[in-house]
C-alpha cells in the first residue's frame, strides 16, 4: 500500500515518537507543580516554546499551545470576536476555508455577527482588493487561510496583510495548517496577527497544535481554568506532545526546501500523465507560485469520489476525496463549488498528496492505476 | 551594503606601549569569543590598525556581537575598492548612501600609503568629493566641522572607504581589571550591576543565597537564567549558591525583628568575603542603590558594610530606578528578573525593618549569637558551584528536541 493522503494526516516521524515516549514515561510531572518534577516538566514546555518560536522567528511569548488546528482556529476567531464585541461584529473570510474556520464564523451569526464570505477565482485565490472593499467600520477580523487543504492554492496573505496595515483596528488571522513543512511560514514577514498550525500535518502527533498570536493582540480565552498559556488556554499542558511537536517542526523546517524541490518534480510528473486523459480534470493550479506542489486535486466527472477512493485502495493506494474532515458527507465539496465547478464535478473531487518520500515510480503507478480505474468505472457506470 | 571589513577602535586611548597591545589583544580575544559562529572571520593587525575581515560573514550579526565587546569604543564598516578612480568614486558614493542619517555636510579625507597610485591625496580628495556631491542633492562640503567625514585610504592591496562610526559599549576588556564577587539576588538591580562591573573590566563570579525550602527551585532557576544572560558577554560565569536556611531561621528565632534584615545582610557579606578570598577576588559588587529600600539607606549601608573589610563596589549607587530598568531591558535581564519567585530577602520580611540601625547595638546583638561564626563557615563550605556557560543549554534534555 502506498500512502498518498499526507494532507489528511502524516505519519509520525520515528525520532518524534521516540521523544514523545521518553517524555511520556520519564517527565510526568505537572508543569504547574512547585516541586522539582513540576519544574522539570515546565522547563521542557518552556524549551519547546523557545525552539518553536525560533523556527518561526517570532518572540517566545507569542506561541500558545492548543489541542490542534481546529482549536487554534476557534480560539483565534471566537477569542477575538469576544474581546472586540463592543468594537464591531463584522468578520470577513473566504469561501474556501477549512470547516473549523468556516463553520466557526457561521456559528457566530446567531449572536449578531455578520459574515462576508469572499469568493475565489479559478485558481482558488482571494483577490486582495476584494478584501479591502469588504472592510467596514465595524469589521473586527479577517480570516484567510494560507494554503488550501483541498486544492493546494496559496492565498496572497502578504498582500492582504499589507492592505490591512491601513486598517490597524482589523485583526488578521491565517490558518496555516497546510502550509507548515510545505512552504516557509514566517508570521512576522507575512504580517499577520494570528496564525494556526497543527502538528499532525508535519509528522507530529495528532491532538496538539499552536496558535501564534502577536504579543500586542488581546484575546478572550476559549478554555478558562488554571490560567496556563498566558491565561489563554487553561488545562494541564500535554508535555510529551508539545516536545514532540517542537522536534517535528524543526525537522519539517529543516527539510522544507529540499522537500519542496522534490515534490515539485513529482507533481509535474503526475500532472503530465493525467493531463488530457478523458474523464479526468485537474483542479489545482499548475503554477508553483499559485499552489503548493504537495496537493493535487482532480475531478473525475460522473464518478463519485468515494467509489474512486475505494477502487484505488483496492489497487494499493490511499488517497482522499476531499478534506478528511468532511469526507463522510455526501454533499459536493464546498471548496470545489467555490471554484466555479459544477455540482457534478464538485461531487467527484479527488485529492492526491505528494511527499518527499514518494518515488517517481510510485507516482507513475498511481497515475496509471487512476487512469485504469476511471476508464473501467466509466464503462460500468455508463 | 555588505562591508568587507570592519575597522575597530579601542577605548582608553591614554594607554601606551605594551599596555596598549595587551589591552588590544584582550579585546580581540573577547571578540573571537563572541563571534565563534563565524569561523571564516579573520582579525588582522596592520599599520597600527585592527580590522576584522568578514570573508562573507554577515555584517549585521557580527556588528550585534561587537556591541557586546568590552573595551571596544567604536567600529566602522568598511567597503573595499580597487585601485581605480572610478571604482573608488562609486564605492565612496555607496558608503555615503548607506548612512542611516543623511548628513548635511561632509568632508573627504584621503590617506595614501601606496605611493605608486597615480593620484595624490589632494587630487583624490577633489575627485571623490566632486563625484559624491554631484550625485547627492542637498549635500555640501564643510572642511572645518562636517557632519560626516568620509575616509579614503589608498593601500597597496586596495582602497578602503568608510564613514559610519558605530559606538560600542566602551569599558575595559573582559577581566582585565581583576576579579570580583557579584551578589546576585534575582532582582532587577544586581544583574545590571554585574554587567556594569564586567564592562569596566572586572571578571565576576556570582553569589546567590538560597533558603530552601523557604525559597523555591524556580527562584534558583531564575538566578541561573540571569547568570546565563550575563555569560553572553563572557564565556562562562561561575555561580556560587549558598545554603542560607540555617542562618536565616536562626536569626528569625533569636534576633530582634527590626534588625533581621541588617543582620542577614551582614552575614551575607561575611560569607561573600570568604568566598572572595577563596576565589582570589579582591572586591564585592552589589546592585545597591541609595535610598531604594530600608537596607539601602546610608545608615544601613554604613552599618552593614562594617561587617567586612573587603572593598564593596556599587555601580548603581546613584542611579535612578527608571534608568536601572532601562539598562536591564537593554541587557535583556529585566523580563527574567520580574518573574515572581520569592528570594530569601523577601521571605522573612519584618514588619518594620530598621532604616537606621545603630552599629553598637547590632554588634552587641551579634556577639550574643554564638552559633553564627560556625554557621557562616558551614555555609561557605557547603556552597554549591555551578559553571554557567553561554549559549548551549547544556541540558540532558537537548536530545528530546
Amino acid at each position: 500500500m502506498t500512502y498518498f493522503d499526507y494532507s489528511a494526516t502524516t505519519p509520525v516521524h520515528p525520532e518524534v515518537a521516540q521523544s514523545i515516549q521518553e517524555v511520556l514515561t520519564r517527565y510526568y510531572g505537572n508543569p504547574s507543580s512547585l516541586h522539582r518534577l513540576g519544574v522539570e516538566a515546565e522547563h521542557l514546555v518552556s524549551q519547546a516554546r523557545e525552539r518553536i518560536a525560533d523556527m518561526l522567528m517570532v518572540p517566545k511569548n507569542s506561541i500558545i499551545f492548543t489541542s490542534g488546528g481546529s482549536e487554534s482556529n476557534n480560539l483565534a476567531i471566537k477569542g477575538a470576536a469576544s474581546r472586540l464585541r463592543k468594537r464591531g461584529k463584522h468578520i470577513i473570510t473566504s469561501s474556501i476555508e477549512h470547516s473549523s474556520v468556516y463553520d466557526t464564523v457561521r456559528q457566530l451569526e446567531p449572536y449578531g455577527y455578520e459574515i462576508t464570505v469572499l469568493p475565489v477565482d479559478r485558481n482558488g485565490r482571494v483577490q486582495p482588493e476584494r478584501v479591502e472593499e469588504a472592510i467596514r467600520d465595524d469589521t473586527v477580523l479577517v480570516s484567510i487561510m494560507y494554503v488550501n487543504n483541498e486544492l493546494g492554492s496559496i492565498q496572497p496573505v502578504e498582500e492582504i496583510a499589507a492592505i490591512l496595515k491601513r486598517h490597524p483596528k482589523v485583526l488578521f488571522h491565517v490558518d496555516a495548517v497546510q502550509a507548515a513543512g510545505k512552504i516557509p511560514v514566517d508570521p512576522e514577514k507575512l504580517g499577520v496577527d494570528m496564525l494556526s498550525l497543527s502538528a499532525h500535518k508535519f509528522q507530529g502527533p495528532k491532538g496538539i497544535g499552536i496558535l501564534y498570536k502577536r504579543e500586542a493582540v488581546r484575546l478572550d480565552p476559549l478554555i478558562s481554568g488554571g490560567g496556563q498559556e498566558f491565561g489563554l488556554r487553561s488545562g494541564t499542558e500535554n508535555v510529551p506532545y508539545i516536545v514532540g511537536m517542537a522536534k517535528a517542526l524543526r525537522l519539517a523546517v529543516e527539510n522544507q526546501p529540499a522537500a519542496w524541490r522534490r515534490v515539485s518534480e513529482l507533481k509535474k510528473r503526475l500532472v503530465a500523465q493525467l493531463t488530457g486523459v478523458p474523464g479526468i480534470e485537474i483542479n489545482s493550479p499548475t503554477d508553483d507560485a499559485l499552489s503548493v506542489p504537495h496537493i493535487v486535486n482532480l475531478s473525475c466527472t460522473g464518478l463519485k469520489s468515494e467509489v474512486l477512493v475505494h477502487t484505488l485502495e483496492q489497487r494499493g493506494f490511499y488517497i482522499s476525496s476531499r478534506s478528511a474532515c468532511s469526507s463522510s458527507e455526501d454533499k459536493p465539496s464546498r471548496i470545489l463549488l467555490a471554484l466555479g465547478l459544477t455540482e457534478e464535478q464538485a461531487r467527484s473531487g479527488l485529492r492526491i498528496s505528494l511527499a518527499k518520500d514518494h518515488t517517481p515510480e510510485e507516482v507513475d503507478q498511481l497515475a496509471s492505476a487512476l487512469k485504469q480505474s476511471v476508464q473501467e468505472l466509466r464503462q460500468i457506470l455508463r | 551594503m555588505q562591508p568587507e571589513l570592519i575597522l575597530l577602535r579601542f577605548g582608553e586611548l591614554t594607554l601606551k606601549g605594551r599596555n596598549r597591545t595587551r589591552f588590544e589583544d584582550m579585546v580581540i580575544s573577547h571578540i573571537r569569543n563572541l563571534t565563534g559562529d563565524y569561523p571564516q572571520m579573520r582579525i588582522i593587525k596592520t599599520f597600527g590598525r585592527v580590522y576584522i575581515q568578514l570573508n562573507g560573514a554577515p555584517y549585521e550579526q557580527v556588528a550585534a556581537q561587537l556591541k557586546k565587546v568590552f573595551g571596544l569604543r567604536s567600529f566602522s564598516p568598511v567597503l573595499r575598492a580597487e585601485l581605480d578612480l572610478a571604482d573608488i568614486q562609486q564605492t565612496a558614493l555607496k558608503v555615503m548612501q548607506s548612512l542611516s542619517k543623511k548628513p548635511g555636510t561632509f568632508k573627504v579625507t584621503t590617506r595614501r600609503s601606496y605611493k605608486d597610485f597615480p593620484y595624490d591625496s589632494m587630487e583624490l580628495n577633489r575627485h571623490v568629493s566632486a563625484y559624491v556631491l554631484s550625485r547627492t542633492p542637498g549635500l555640501k562640503v564643510d572642511v572645518h566641522d562636517p557632519d560626516v567625514e568620509l575616509w579614503v585610504e589608498v593601500r597597496q592591496e586596495g582602497v578602503y572607504v568608510f564613514s559610519e562610526i558605530v559606538y560600542g559599549t566602551g569599558g575595559f576588556p573582559l577581566g582585565s581589571n581583576g576579579k570580583a564577587m557579584l551578589m546576585l539576588s534575582g532582582g532587577i538591580d544586581s544583574p545590571v550591576a554585574g554587567w556594569q562591573a564586567m564592562r569596566r573590566g572586572l571578571r565576576i563570579e556570582a553569589v546567590h543565597f538560597h533558603s530552601y525550602p523557604y525559597t523555591s527551585e524556580r527562584a534558583k532557576q531564575k538566578v541561573i537564567d540571569l547568570t546565563r544572560k550575563l555569560s553572553e558577554y563572557a564565556r562562562e560565569i561561575r555561580l556560587h549558591i549558598v545554603p542560607f536556611t540555617r542562618i536565616q531561621t536562626g536569626l528569625k528565632e533569636e534576633a530582634p525583628e527590626n534588625l533581621l534584615i541588617t543582620l542577614m545582610r551582614r552575614a551575607m557579606f561575611r560569607i561573600t568575603e570568604r568566598l572572595a578570598e577563596r576565589n582570589d577576588a579582591l572586591a564585592i559588587v552589589t546592585g545597591e542603590s541609595l535610598g531604594q529600600v530600608a537596607s539601602q539607606t546610608l545608615s544601613s549601608l554604613n552599618t552593614i558594610e562594617r561587617a567586612v573589610s573587603i572593598p564593596i563596589l556599587r555601580p548603581l549607587i546613584t542611579t535612578d530606578k527608571i534608568d536601572i530598568i532601562r539598562l536591564a531591558e537593554e541587557i535583556d535581564t529585566y523580563a527574567i528578573s520580574i518573574l515572581p519567585y520569592e528570594d530569601c530577602c523577601t521571605i522573612f520580611q519584618p514588619r518594620s525593618p530598621s532604616t537606621n540601625p545603630n552599629l553598637g547595638v547590632v554588634e552587641r546583638v551579634e556577639r550574643r549569637l554564638t552559633w553564627m561564626e560556625e554557621a557562616i563557615e558551614q555555609a561557605v563550605q557547603e556552597t554549591e558551584l555551578l559553571v554557567i556557560r553561554r549559549g548551549a543549554q547544556d541540558e540532558p534534555s537537548n536530545s528530546l528536541f
